[in-house]
């Protein structure tokens, strides 16, 4: 096995062995799928049909994986087990690798969770749902790599501040599940869809509608979200990894 | 006969800002020789551990290990070596096996054969009946023998151990002397430490470190000689503060 695979095998032990973050992760979105549903039910409101409110949901859900990331780097940084690790021959790239892919997984598993729920719910199973989880994709990324960026950044209890509460705010309240920023418009619509929260939720919901034309711009904005953040996020890694030696 | 040369340091400096963390220090430490380093804090014991592990790099200066330089060809440096950190350093939510197979797994080795190292440490360390268990669970002398026993197993030609024994109560800082001195003669190991007693107990020779200058470096016979001392204790204060000689 690889040194990279070796190393992957261990983070994804890691996080799937937390067992309060990850029920915590995929068992809240699930909990508010359920919810809206059944206030949809009783009061009937667009936003909250199981078609529009399931993508914005996936996506909200998906901020956990940052936190899931970022609590993961910061605490091998804070406890000098990076340090060790530092001091073998693994390279960059064996740690970005290591890291970045038993989280890809965890990211399309927390999206099928939200599927099935919703499949529970009243949502028709079509070739619609496998198109959104690929649209999806993604955003999974951009969040793994925000994950990764402030877990490299900052310590366990500064990402538990940004991953877990301003991370998770900002894409429910800019992502536009919750309401339609359109309604509230001016500066909040504007910032709304310059960050790639409603872009995702916006590409997801013209996924699984089948409405693929619609699907884009807003797919291209979010990859060029997720490229830049990736990029960030390695290039501070290794600048973490060589930081004493400059 | 004199055994080959493991580390030779050539002026090796380190400064950060205007503060000077390890300065001009020309030390030789010999195959199979267990080299303290001894000094109060901020003497630049750790900062000498980090240059020769490859973890930052040298002002100026250079070392060579085994042949190799950390400057010009840090990744064979690194194949040879491995090291304790001052924190344990261990995977929390992985088992004591885990921990071990982990790292024989990123130096390479086989799934089989990692497994196989992985039983003669839990033999080594006596880890055997908390090896199923989560490293976050183990007492701290416990996880101390495991993290050394994750820098073992990757059969390093040096190992550096730093501060092994730092917050570990009287028995399980006893035990892991036991386990230390077993590794005597096998292996190069260059440890540091500011327990005067551990230095003495532990190693061929030592080296005294203070305010990032190499003080003096011999036998702890050799260095009360040196001071004119009839206790350690008394050696260590005296080249500490006034004395410039170096002995190698």
């Amino acid at each position: 096995m690889s040194a990279t695979l070796v190393f992957a095998s261990r983070n994804h032990k890691e996080i799937l062995r937390d067992r309060l973050n990850l029920m915590f992760g995929i068992g809240f979105p699930v909990v508010l799928l359920l919810l809206l549903s059944a206030i949809q039910a009783n009061i009937p409101v667009t936003m909250f049909e199981i078609g529009q409110l399931t993508p914005g949901i996936a996506v909200f859900g998906l901020s956990f994986i940052s936190l899931f990331a970022g609590l993961l780097i910061a605490k091998d940084r804070s406890t000098s087990f990076l340090l060790r690790l530092f001091s073998s021959p693994l390279t960059s790239s064996n740690y970005i690798l290591g890291y970045t892919v038993p989280l890809i997984p965890m990211a399309i598993g927390q999206i099928l969770v939200c599927l099935i729920t919703a499949v529970c719910l009243g949502l028709d199973i079509t070739v619609h749902v496998l198109t959104t989880i690929l649209v999806l994709l993604p955003a999974a990324l951009l969040f793994i790599g925000i994950g990764l960026l402030c877990g490299s950044l900052l310590n366990d209890k500064q990402v538990g501040g940004v991953c877990g509460a301003l991370l998770t705010n900002l894409s429910a309240w800019l992502s536009g599940t919750w309401f339609d920023v359109r309604l509230v418009g001016g500066w909040f619509e504007k910032l709304a869809y310059a960050l790639p929260f409603a872009r995702s939720v916006e590409a997801g919901r013209a996924a699984l509608a089948g409405d693929y034309a619609a699907i884009f711009p807003h797919l291209w904005i979010v990859i060029a979200y997720a490229a830049v953040v990736l990029i960030a996020a390695i290039l501070v890694f290794r600048r973490r990894m060589n930081g004493d030696k400059t | 006969m004199t055994a080959p040369i493991a580390v030779r340091t050539n002026r090796l400096t380190k400064t950060y800002g205007t503060k000077t963390a390890v300065d001009d220090l020309n030390l030789t430490i010999f195959d199979g020789e267990l080299f303290a380093l001894l000094g109060v804090n901020g003497a630049g014991k750790t900062t000498t551990i980090k240059m020769l592990s490859c973890l930052v790099a040298p002002t100026s200066g250079d070392a060579t290990l085994l042949g190799d330089s950390i400057v010009s060809n840090p990744q064979a440096v690194k194949a040879k070596i491995n090291v304790s950190p001052q924190e344990t350093a261990v995977a929390r939510n992985l088992s004591v096996r885990e921990n071990l197979e982990l790292i024989a797994g990123i130096y390479g080795f086989d799934r089989k054969t990692s497994r196989e190292k992985a039983n003669d440490m839990i033999a080594v360390f006596s880890l055997e009946e908390v090896a199923d268990a989560k490293a976050h669970t183990l007492s701290g002398g416990m996880q101390r023998r495991l993290s050394i026993g994750m820098a073992l197993i990757t059969d390093p030609r040096i190992l550096f151990l730093d501060e092994p024994t730092l917050g570990l109560d009287v028995l399980a800082r006893r035990e892991l002397w036991s386990v230390i001195d077993r590794l005597k003669g096998k292996i190069t190991i260059i440890l540091t430490t500011h327990y005067m007693e551990e230095a003495v107990a532990l190693s061929d020779r030592i080296g005294i470190m203070a305010r990032g200058r190499l003080k003096a470096a011999g036998t702890a016979d050799e260095l009360m000689r040196l001071a004119g001392t009839d206790s350690f204790e008394d050696a260590f204060v005296a080249l500490a503060t006034d004395q410039e000689v170096i002995s190698r």
